[in-house]
């Protein structure tokens, strides 16, 4: 039995959905921030193993993961500031109540 | 042909992967939520490895597993009390979360079903050296570039952070 | 020959406009006011000058044997469109252009010095914006100067619009009185109604004959001279035979479309002169300040319609429908403002009424000049009369001014028996009344008499006729003239503030313009002014000057019978005519008639429907989109709810509904 390429990207796929159902369903804006954590780790995943299975020769797969572990870091410090931020204003996470910015 | 020990390893892999990313989304206890999200991720870094790129899954270890995962929790244990649960979901809220990944499910599957088709070719692993000219040269295919620009990136995001976050 | 007199005649005035326009307010009252009267002081001074060489000087320029040249003493390029398409801005000196310099820059020296103390109050303080009041009478002079100094017609056009634009300016000075601003309107709009047909006119006539300058229509150059031309009928004729009767001939409904464009031309002039029917904003002008009244609406703009005519003299020669036109046009305005005049109270209505009468004395005489007849002696008198009529109306206009400075009314039932107080101002009222009735030996008489001779030639009906407003002139005028001075004594409350005469600077312009009008009939008119430049001497008719004398003093015996004394016979006689009398006090309903035909007619039947449909059907389309616009955002201002997670899941689906069908249609 040979593991062809679908049998990373499913998991992957799998993954990625819980993100989307992650971030569209909690309420609270860190369970959020994890499912987006949880989108972004699956397109990590991805570049990977395409890297892995079609270019096994060269590094951009692995280098465009690296960059975007990093920026992913940055990102999540920030908006883990902000959030600390609205809980510090509002003392309340819940991303439901924090729909001032509308019409 | 693939050693039945490698496809062992990607069973175990790729369970974990599908059932610590469905827990960490719907856990009601934020913290194990976060455990779960510690879990996928260290899952992947196994993936990583399996995949012969033992730099990234250290990496992936190193930043997400030990430093992302460690950010979450403090900022658990600042918002909220350790005890709490969360609400049980609306049924009508699930529902819409549940057609978007189906949906997402359905296209991405759809598409990946019928394009992608590859065997895992052989690779020899890249040599730390290797990993380090290309991370630091600025020749082709090289990445000093986006190497200094990242880490601008996180200094910005450390002052970011601390403006942000600092009592007023 | 050196120009610069004659650029500073219309140089100093524009100046003065504009430096009393722009510095006026940081300049004391008093000072305007010095530097207005002098700078006019001046001009008048190099207008006579330029007068005496042109008359006088015998220069071959201006004269050549006994006739009379006409000379462009400047006339630079102003605006280059084409080829020989260009509007010059000149100076052309010619015995009509000679005349109207000394008349207009008399009178307004007379009323720039008259306002130093007009526009004051009894303390002696000075009216709100004096110095405007002085930047706008410089910005008439100069726009009056520069139209009867036009060498061609657009020339004419440009100034004529000036004066009509200073006149709305001067009429609306006090604007804060809600009559004054809707007379400066009215007489805007009104003239401006009648300039259209100028306008119209001046293109008809530039198109089929290709030129602009009044010496391409009238005149022929002088050979040997430069910029010298005599005036020539055969020019009239040429332009006729050359341009407008070339086959196939251009007709316009049944008629040529020479008499068209000179019509449409007159038509200006009717605006300006106040001719029937355009003449309904003159009596309402008289809101402005007195000495405007005297200057603008006596003396000088509204001749304007009568110069134009005489201007393009021989042209109108050649089209005697034209000619006719004018001629039924002034006749029944004469009589009309005539009747009219014996029934208002208001003193300047009077006067104003009067100016439109003898307005449409001039433009009969204009419209029965023929050159067979008496050598064309209608040209002659209309200008004599334009001469004498300006210095006795502003006379007249000058001692209103001064009588109503001192009772503060304008109507005659706030005045009566006057004469005891102000003897000044009765003494010079009482020569211009004299002069416009038409006794000798003041001026009135002679140019009258001249124009009943012109009359006579040409028809025995137009003579009766005029004979007959020249009665009720003199009737009217002594009405006035009894009224103001007579009547019954004078009711003084307070001795201190009784009505006493003016200061001098008021009454030297009377006594100046009275001593004129004592004299001016016996200047040889016909040695200066006559339709083609050569000096004749016309004979007094005494046959007709002893007929008007007659009926002169008749009318005079019957004002005073009527109005001497208080008696009730004028009463008496409103009451039994009292048809009459309201058709006369309320100016024939002309006022009334124009307001229906402007409001139920125009507005109601044109407007209304316009104003509808640009209400509900333009604006409503527009409102229409902006409606939809405001309903389809209000509609759909719900979905940015403020809520991530709904914007997450709509991106989401959206994005994969597109890469779904981006998947079936490429692959």
């Amino acid at each position: 039995m040979d593991l062809n390429i679908l049998c990373y990207l499913i998991p992957a796929l799998i993954m990625f959905c819980c993100g989307v159902y992650g971030f569209i369903t909690r309420k609270n804006m860190i369970a959020i921030l994890i499912s987006l954590e949880l989108m972004l780790n699956a397109v990590d995943i991805n570049f990977v193993v395409f890297n892995r299975f079609l270019f096994p020769g060269s590094m951009e797969g692995m280098f465009f993961t690296l960059f975007a572990i990093a920026i992913a870091a940055a990102e999540t410090a920030l908006a883990i500031a902000i959030i600390v931020n609205i809980f510090r204003a509002a003392k309340n996470i819940d991303v439901r109540e924090i729909t001032k910015m509308k019409f | 042909m693939d050693s039945v020990g490698s496809i062992i390893m990607y069973v175990i892999i790729a369970l974990s992967i599908v059932i610590f990313s469905v827990l960490a989304v719907t856990a009601r206890k934020i913290l194990r939520a976060a455990t779960y999200l510690l879990f996928t991720l260290f899952a992947t870094a196994a993936l990583y490895f399996q995949l012969d790129y033992p730099f990234l899954g250290a990496v992936q270890i190193a930043v997400y597993a030990g430093g992302i995962v460690v950010l979450f929790v403090f900022a658990i244990l600042l918002t909220s009390n350790p005890g709490d649960n969360s609400e049980k979901l609306e049924s009508k809220k699930r529902f819409t979360g549940l057609v978007a990944a189906l949906a997402m499910a359905l296209v991405g599957g759809y598409a990946l079903c019928t394009r992608c088709a590859a065997l895992l070719p052989d690779m020899q692993s890249a040599g730390m050296q290797k990993i380090g000219e290309t991370l630091m040269g600025t020749g082709y295919q090289q990445y000093l570039l986006p190497f200094e620009a990242v880490s601008v990136l996180l200094l910005a995001c450390i002052i970011g952070g601390i403006v942000i976050a600092r009592k007023r | 020959m050196d120009a610069t007199i004659q650029i500073l005649i219309l140089a100093i005035p524009l100046f003065m406009f504009l430096f009393l326009g722009l510095l006026g307010k940081y300049l004391s009252h008093k000072l305007a006011g010095i530097l207005g009267t002098t700078a006019m002081g001046i001009v008048t001074a190099l207008a006579y000058y330029t007068a005496y060489l042109y008359f006088f000087s015998g220069d071959p320029h201006f004269q050549d044997g006994t006739q009379r040249l006409q000379y462009i003493v400047f006339n630079p390029v102003w605006l280059e469109f084409y080829g020989n398409l260009h509007i010059n801005i000149g100076f052309l000196l010619d015995p009509i252009s000679a005349m109207m310099l000394v008349v207009i820059t008399t009178i307004s020296f007379m009323v720039n010095l008259y306002s130093n103390a007009y526009m004051r109050d009894h303390h002696g303080v000075f009216e709100k914006g004096f110095q405007r009041y002085y930047a706008f009478l410089a910005l008439f002079s100069f726009s009056m100067l520069g139209l009867v100094v036009a060498t061609n017609i657009f020339q004419m056009y440009i100034f004529w619009e000036l004066v009509g634009a200073s006149s709305y300016l001067l009429i609306g000075f006090y604007y804060t009185s809600p009559a004054a601003v809707s007379a400066s309107k009215k007489a805007f709009i009104v003239t401006r109604f009648a300039d259209l047909g100028f306008l119209i006119g001046i293109l008809v006539l530039s198109y089929y004959t290709g030129v602009f300058s009044f010496m391409d229509f009238t005149s022929a150059p002088v050979e040997g001279l430069a910029d010298t031309f005599k005036i020539s009928t055969d020019t009239a004729a040429a332009v006729l035979v050359n341009k407008f009767t070339a086959s196939p001939v251009p007709m316009f409904m049944g008629c040529s479309v020479l008499t068209w464009a000179l019509v449409l031309i007159f038509m200006g002039g009717m605006g300006k002169s106040a001719m029937l029917p355009l003449h309904i904003w003159l009596p309402d002008a008289m809101e402005g300040p007195t000495p405007v009244s005297a200057l603008i609406h006596a003396a000088t703009m509204v001749v304007a319609g009568v110069y134009l005519v005489a201007r393009l003299f021989p042209l109108y020669l050649q089209e005697t429908a034209a000619l006719e036109i004018v001629t039924v046009v002034g006749a029944l305005t004469a009589f009309y403002a005539a009747m009219v005049a014996c029934a208002q109270v208001d003193i300047k209505r009077v006067l104003a009424f009067s100016t439109i009468s003898q307005i449409a004395f001039m433009m009969v005489s204009l419209g029965v000049c023929r050159p067979e007849y008496h050598h064309g002696v209608g040209y002659m008198a209309s200008m004599f009369h334009l001469f004498t009529h300006a210095m006795f109306k502003a006379l007249l206009f000058l001692g209103a001014g001064a009588l109503i400075h001192a009772v503060h009314s304008n109507n005659y039932t706030a005045m009566h028996g006057l004469r005891k107080y102000m003897p000044v101002t009765h003494w010079t009222f009482l020569i211009g009344c004299l002069a416009i009735a038409g006794i000798i030996p003041f001026s009135g008489f002679f140019s009258k008499d001249e124009i009943l001779t012109a009359c006579g030639e040409y028809s025995t009906l137009v003579y009766i006729w005029m004979s007959a407003v020249a009665a009720l002139t003199a009737f009217y005028m002594f009405r006035l003239y009894f009224l103001i001075f007579w009547w019954k004594e004078h009711k003084v409350h307070d001795p201190h503030h009784a009505p006493h005469d003016q200061p001098w600077c008021m009454t030297l312009p009377l006594i100046f313009l009275a001593l004129v009008s004592c004299v001016a009939g016996f200047i040889p008119f016909g040695d200066f002014v006559t339709f083609n430049g050569e000096e004749h001497t016309f004979d007094l008719d005494w046959t007709v000057a002893g007929i008007s004398l007659t009926v002169a003093l008749i009318s005079i015996a019957v004002a005073a019978k009527m109005y001497m004394k208080e008696n009730p016979l004028p009463d008496k006689m409103a009451a039994a005519l009292p048809r009459l009398w309201d058709w006369c006090y309320h100016r024939f309903y002309w006022d009334e008639l124009y307001m229906f035909i402007t409001h139920r007619i125009i507005f109601g039947l044109v407007c209304k429907p316009i104003a509808w449909f640009d209400r509900h059907i333009i604006d409503g389309t527009m409102d229409a989109f902006a409606a939809i616009t405001n309903k389809a955002s209000c509609a759909i201002k719900g979905l940015q709810s403020g809520n991530v997670q709904t914007y997450v899941w709509v991106y989401l689906i959206g994005a994969l509904l597109l890469g779904t069908v981006t998947y079936i249609c490429l692959l």
